[in-house]
């Protein structure tokens, strides 16, 4: 009887004492939690939170790559702090401050390099996947008449091993080609538009779509053909209208590409506009509750949702992607700030940040299936992105 | 008596601009004060960054803003910044809301 206790104890012992249990990593998630520097580690099987992890700096604009073994991600801080989080030991594996002011960046095709956008100073480092060690510093270009280098944004991944990437200041498209070793492999877009503040690149990694903001339409590359240049697609939209004040940039990611159709935000007006995966010609313009900030479709392509900028923010809708109509507009709650589909398609994470919760939605029912608290959430990451080109 | 209304005219100006003044002067209520601090820290702080050191708006501390003129604080919140993405803020904050803001932001905002 006694001893049997004492086993019974040291067992307990064990267990409060004992790393987390073995678990596989494919439905893994995190949640940013931006007025804190944390991260939330949850998971999309039973929905439930599996522990925090904290001392990420400033994530007031944070986004998140992952190891094609999905258990490490890559998380990009504001304060240009680069964290490699191990999801399975639920701690920092390392971290580095790499710049001033970064926004995000992303993974290459082999896993082996992490490439991050920096604002300031302005440019592109590419660090080893594994030690976090830099590889090589691209700075930008020169923003005429200052001391400055430009603004870099819309990192993605493309096939090749290569990082595709927009400067903001001064309008142009950078490829940097590492299928070489030693020197990377750097070739210039100039002239592509005013403004280009994100892009995407469609999931078969062939088109890259930066949007631009000082100007109508978006500027599109082919990585089948480079040497065609960067065309201008997009540029008839909103014209005669005054455009509206927008007061959150909008976020491009392959995630807007549902089969044939390519669905975007317009920018300065409230609409999501349509175009032809491929062509490129636009299809049609639907009108919606406010500005679009993401604009994202569900997996099987039928449903695309889009959340949108202050003062609209509490407010979420559904387009049919058949029917080019809105079918649903939903009040998640105060600031949604981020949409995130488990890979299949079976849920969508909200995060409705002055609801601190982020919130697990059916999107075939439109109803919420769960609820976790935490405190400001942004951004939502699933570990399926390992696997996504140009996520 | 036309000089008499011309006088009353004059006067009426007088005090309907002494109320105007008075009225940009007045601090927004305590509850009103709360929903410009979250948007500062939240939405603002969406280009400028949760501790304003700036994103791809420029930084907003009060060591970068120092020697900045109120009035020109004022007015870039007010109409915005042409030809970048700082948009104007007068479609959803009032003068008494801006003028706030901008005395917040000289004061130097705490970070979170």
């Amino acid at each position: 009887m006694m001893r049997s206790l004492l086993f019974l104890l040291l067992g307990l012992w064990l267990a409060g004492c004992a790393q987390p249990g073995l678990r596989g990593s494919g439905d893994l998630g995190v949640v940013i939690e931006r007025a804190t520097g944390s991260l939330q580690i949850v998971e999309s099987t039973g929905r439930t939170s599996l522990g925090r992890v904290e001392g990420l700096g400033d994530l007031s604009h944070a986004s998140v790559v992952f190891s094609r073994d999905q258990r490490y991600a890559y998380v990009f801080g504001r304060d240009g702090g680069l964290t490699k989080v191990d999801l399975l030991a639920r701690r920092i594996d390392r971290r580095v401050v790499q710049g001033g002011n970064s926004i995000g960046g992303a993974i290459s095709q082999d896993g082996t390099l992490i490439a991050v956008g920096n604002y300031e100073p302005g440019g592109v480092k590419v660090f080893d996947a594994r030690t976090l060690a830099l590889v090589a510093d691209i700075p930008a270009t020169v923003v005429p008449g200052t001391e400055r280098r430009s603004r870099v944004v819309g990192v993605a991944d493309a096939p090749g091993q290569r990082f595709i990437y927009s400067l903001f200041d001064t309008g142009e498209i950078w490829v940097a080609d590492f299928s070489q070793p030693g020197q990377p492999v750097v070739s210039r877009h100039t002239g592509i538009g005013n403004q280009p503040y994100d892009a995407l690149l469609t999931p078969d990694g062939r088109y890259y779509l930066a949007g631009l903001f000082g100007e109508n339409g978006m500027a599109q590359l082919d990585l089948w053909h480079p040497e065609r240049g960067v065309r201008r697609v997009l540029g008839h939209y909103g014209r005669g209208e005054r455009k509206l004040p927008v007061y959150k940039m909008p976020h491009l990611e392959g995630w807007t590409v549902a089969g044939g159709q390519t669905f975007v935000p317009a920018v300065g007006h409230h609409q999501v506009l349509v175009m032809n995966t491929g062509t490129w010609q636009q299809t049609g313009a639907i009108d919606v509750a406010g500005q679009p900030v993401f604009v994202m479709a569900r997996p099987d392509g039928r449903q695309v949702w889009v959340n949108f900028a202050h003062p609209d923010n509490h407010k979420v809708q559904v387009i049919d992607t058949e029917t080019l109509r809105v079918v649903a507009t939903l009040e998640p709650g105060p600031a949604v700030l981020h949409m995130e589909f488990t890979a299949r398609g079976d849920q969508l994470w909200i995060s409705v940040r002055d609801g601190a919760e982020v919130q697990i939605w059916d999107p075939y029912r439109l109803e919420i299936m769960g609820r976790l608290p935490a405190p400001s959430p942004s951004g939502i990451f699933f570990t399926s992105r390992a696997h996504a080109t140009g996520l | 008596m036309a000089r008499f209304s011309v006088m009353a005219a004059a006067l009426g100006g007088i005090l309907l601009g002494g109320a105007l003044l008075g009225a940009a002067r007045a601090e927004p209520g305590m509850l009103r004060q709360g929903q410009l601090e979250h948007l500062l820290r939240q939405d603002c702080g969406s280009c400028h960054g949760l501790r304003l050191t700036g994103g791809l708006g420029p930084p907003l501390t009060s060591q970068a803003l120092a020697g900045k003129p109120r009035e020109l604080l004022i007015a870039t919140i007010t109409h915005g910044r042409p030809g970048t993405p700082m948009p104007n803020w007068d479609a959803l904050l009032d003068d008494q809301d801006i003028a706030w803001l901008a005395d917040r932001l000289l004061q130097g905002h705490p970070p979170p």
